[in-house]
């Protein structure tokens, strides 16, 4: 099960720190969120970057999710 | 990369491909294109800081013989909320619009109101004296603390704070209320034995580019329009314009002129929509440049910040807890880097417990844009201060302090992902054993030391090369030079191909010739961008081999390729570059080698900063007599491109911590909006900036790159700040230490 770690901010809608989902890939992870935390917004998440076992991703549409993955969402990041 | 590797040319300082241009006046700028029948634009700006429109009539300036078009607000087509890029921080199409020409209300001091085009300049700055407008005056806002308060004047009347608890009910001028946290802080404080904290202030900064915002455009009704100007990211100006104007993207081509400086201020449009409306009313191309006044008065500034930071260790020195309150402006519209600066403030530090709470907030200021790891030296300053003070307090080196608790492969960030390998150790352990730490201070000096950590990020880019029949080849990409990209580029694309670096042009390609590629910004060009150009030279490489396969009638798998020629496996035979190239028409045409990738794996840059200061008791003037600046670049494809930006970032952050601020009257009335009253460093302030580049490869990228561009700016505020501290022996809290400051704090501790 890859562990999904919530950013401050989502921890208001999931009341809960991390979680354990078993997804093969990223549009997996998103459909077991959404369906789990109803008041998570897809529309917000897609928007999200995410890092993968550290790994920064910006666009991870076409990610896979390894078993044992630690994912966490965070707001992107551009620069100046 | 995991390991070291040799190279051929990555790592020398060859000859920059735009430096003769440069140096002979030959390079074009955004304000150098003329085109046949051009007119000019101007700008009618707001004389208050705060004011309703209450009657805007523009017929006299339109009666005025030579005037050819005026704009207001009204001429866009109905924009929508939604967000757009803009380098660092939020900003929404509605507001954009509202930014670059005032709708119903001004905002602050030079808000855009009204554009006029005529024949020459002066017909256009006569007809904006012609403009009739009646303003209600209103109460301006300037601070944190005076837009947060209780009964403040609002900017917006609709704006309410999210990210509370429960929706508001009443409209407030905090955009955003956002938090991080990691651990359990209360706990946190309670095993702690020794605990410092301060408040912290930072002024409005201006990013400082010598080349103002220019632009020259054409509108074509049934065809293509096109957009020359100075901007980091013309692929950005192409979609802000094509939206506030709601054409289709194909109908408008945008071409990045040279750029005279950018650090994050060139990253959002401010004069192209307005000039391109000019153009499509009058008929004619536009071209307008802002001056000096302008472009303080109007373009991003740097956030201002008020910080509160607290911070408790155990007597061994272990950090058992770190907390914060960043309330930073964001101008007249929301959009602060305020994330950016809880996400940072303490990612140099291993600490099991955090806790940052952070406020976007409006004020009667522009609205700012992304400047150098936007938000970030705000915050650092406040933290980085206090570890020098807790070193202190604990009796211990501040750069041992540092090590014992620095972040490394591994750490839990308070904004998600743990680190992969860093190089904040090895920039502290080069900082420790630098010759200028070895150095005595002498009577009235002081030194401060600080860290930085930037994200650095990665993003969309293109390229590709194309080779000439003579073993010449372009390459052509999509991310503006702002910082020597173009070198590093020619670098990297030489190495992956195995010939000269001069046989490969560098080149910046309009927004119809290269595919889309995300704004230079970031420290992502020579990361992102430079894998892009990997990706399409080890392309031309693998048609290379193919080419010569079919030369020897061998397959491809028995080619191999080194140091820029094929060689048949099966056989003694050997082709160079050139040599294939000269026959690409008989095998097939021409070859042309292409990289569209969204860069991933980015790789953090820390750095370390050691600044010493002499300060004049008597008048309160700080010379810095001695700066260290160290870095991890990953891997420094051009050293000197990399000291520069070291060198460059520092010099900014001097100047932010020393002189820089704007000041503003009572009125919300900027009345330093020059070079001659705004004091950046010149080189004849400073000594030379020294550099120490550290090289701990970004395994993600082929060459270990990280990226270099922003992390350097933000140990100096700390750096410089704590220095200054130490030196007179009274605590410092606000920026800038300009010779008033230090004067008033040397009296007041007498």
């Amino acid at each position: 099960m890859a562990r999904v770690t919530f950013s401050s901010e989502q921890q208001r809608y999931t009341n809960e720190v991390a979680c354990e989902v078993s997804a093969a890939d990223y549009r997996e992870l998103i459909d077991h969120i959404t369906q789990r935390y109803p008041a998570l917004s897809r529309a917000d998440l897609l928007q999200m970057a995410i890092a993968i076992d550290g790994e920064i991703i910006h666009q991870p549409l076409l990610e896979r999710i390894e078993p044992n993955s630690e994912i966490h969402f965070f707001h992107f990041v551009a620069g100046g | 990369m995991s390991e070291a590797r040799e190279f051929k040319y990555i790592g020398q300082s060859t000859i920059r491909p735009d430096g003769f241009d440069k140096v002979t006046g030959r390079a074009n700028y955004g304000a150098d294109l003329a085109l046949p029948g051009m007119i000019w634009g101007k700008i009618l700006r707001s004389p208050h800081a705060h004011a309703n429109i209450k009657s805007l009539d523009t017929r006299r300036a339109e009666a005025l013989p030579g005037v050819l078009a005026v704009a207001t607000h009204s001429d866009f087509p109905s924009v929508s909320d939604q967000a757009i890029e803009s380098g660092e921080g939020s900003l929404t199409l509605l507001d954009l619009a509202r930014n670059v020409l005032a709708k119903d209300k001004v905002l602050y001091h030079g808000h855009a109101i009204v554009a006029v085009a005529a024949k020459t300049a002066a017909i256009a700055e006569q007809a904006l004296a012609l403009i009739d407008i009646e303003y209600e005056v209103l109460k301006p806002v300037l601070d944190v603390r005076e837009a947060m308060a209780a009964g403040a004047p609002l900017l917006h009347a609709d704006m309410f704070t999210q990210g509370l608890p429960e929706k508001p009910t009443t409209a407030s001028n905090v955009a955003t209320r956002l938090e991080f946290k990691m651990g359990d802080i209360e706990a946190g404080f309670s095993a702690a034995e020794v605990v410092v904290e301060r408040e912290f202030y930072t002024p409005t900064a201006h990013q400082g580019y010598i080349e103002p915002h220019a632009c020259t455009v054409r509108f074509e009704k049934d065809g293509q329009s096109m957009i020359w100007c100075s901007t980091q990211g013309h692929f950005d100006v192409r979609a802000s314009t094509a939206k506030l104007l709601g054409m289709e993207l194909g109908k408008l081509k945008v071409i990045a002129s040279e750029i005279g400086g950018g650090f994050g201020g060139k990253t959002t449009v401010y004069l192209e929509p307005v000039a391109l409306i000019l153009s499509r009313k009058s008929g004619r191309p536009v071209k307008m440049i802002m001056n000096r006044d302008e472009v303080f008065k109007a373009t991003g500034p740097g956030s201002a910040t008020r910080s509160w930071v607290k911070i408790g260790a155990k007597k061994d020195g272990s950090i058992t807890a770190m907390q914060g309150r960043l309330a930073y402006e964001a101008g007249a519209f929301k959009g602060s880097p305020v994330m950016m600066g809880c996400m940072t403030a303490f990612t140099p530090y291993a600490v099991a417990n955090m806790y940052v709470e952070g406020f976007d907030v409006v004020v009667n200021k522009a609205k700012v844009a992304a400047y150098r790891a936007p938000g970030a030296p705000q915050a650092e300053f406040a933290v980085e201060m206090l570890i020098n003070e807790l070193a202190v307090k604990l009796g211990r080196d501040p750069i041992d302090l540092r090590l014992q608790n620095a972040a490394k492969e591994g750490t839990q960030t308070i904004y998600g992902p743990k680190l992969k390998r860093v190089g904040l150790v090895e920039c502290l352990e080069a900082a420790r054993d630098s010759k200028h730490y070895q150095q005595a201070l002498a009577e009235n000096q002081g030194r401060g030391v600080a860290a930085g950590f930037w994200f650095n990020v990665g993003g969309q880019s293109s390229v590709h090369i194309n080779m000439n029949p003579d073993g010449t080849g372009t390459i052509v990409e999509g991310s503006p030079d702002i910082g020597g990209s173009r070198a590093s580029m020619q670098m990297m694309a030489a190495e992956a191909m195995g010939i000269a670096p001069s046989l490969l042009k560098p080149i910046i390609g309009d927004t119809e010739n290269v595919a889309f590629s995300a704004g230079t910004g970031g420290s992502r060009t020579t990361f992102a961008t430079g894998m892009a150009v990997i990706e399409a030279a080890e392309d031309v490489v693998a048609q290379m081999k193919q080419r010569a396969a079919s030369l020897w009638n061998v397959t491809a798998e028995q080619v191999d390729w080194a140091d820029g020629v094929a060689i048949n496996l099966a056989g003694e035979e050997r082709l160079s570059l050139a040599e294939i190239c000269a026959s690409a028409d008989r095998t097939g045409g021409q070859i042309s080698g292409r990289g569209n990738i969204n860069a991933r794996g980015a790789g953090p840059s820390f750095a370390v900063h050691l600044c010493d200061v002499e300060v004049d008791k008597d008048t309160g003037k700080v010379d810095v007599v001695r700066y260290t600046a160290i870095q991890d670049a990953g891997k420094a494809i051009h050293p000197k491109y990399v000291e520069g930006q070291y060198q460059g970032g520092a010099v900014q952050g001097i100047g932010w911590a020393l002189n820089e601020e704007y000041i503003y009257s009572k009125e919300g009335l900027l009345e330093n909006a020059g070079f001659l009253d705004y004091r950046v460093p010149v080189a004849s302030d400073l000594p030379m900036i020294d550099t120490i580049i550290v090289e701990v490869p970004n395994n993600f990228h082929p060459y270990g790159v990280r990226g270099v561009g922003e992390s350097g700016i933000i140990p100096p505020l700390a750096a410089v700040g704590y220095a200054v501290e130490d030196a007179i022996g009274v605590p410092v809290t606000d920026l800038p230490l300009s010779p008033p400051r230090v004067f008033g704090l040397i009296q007041g501790s007498r």
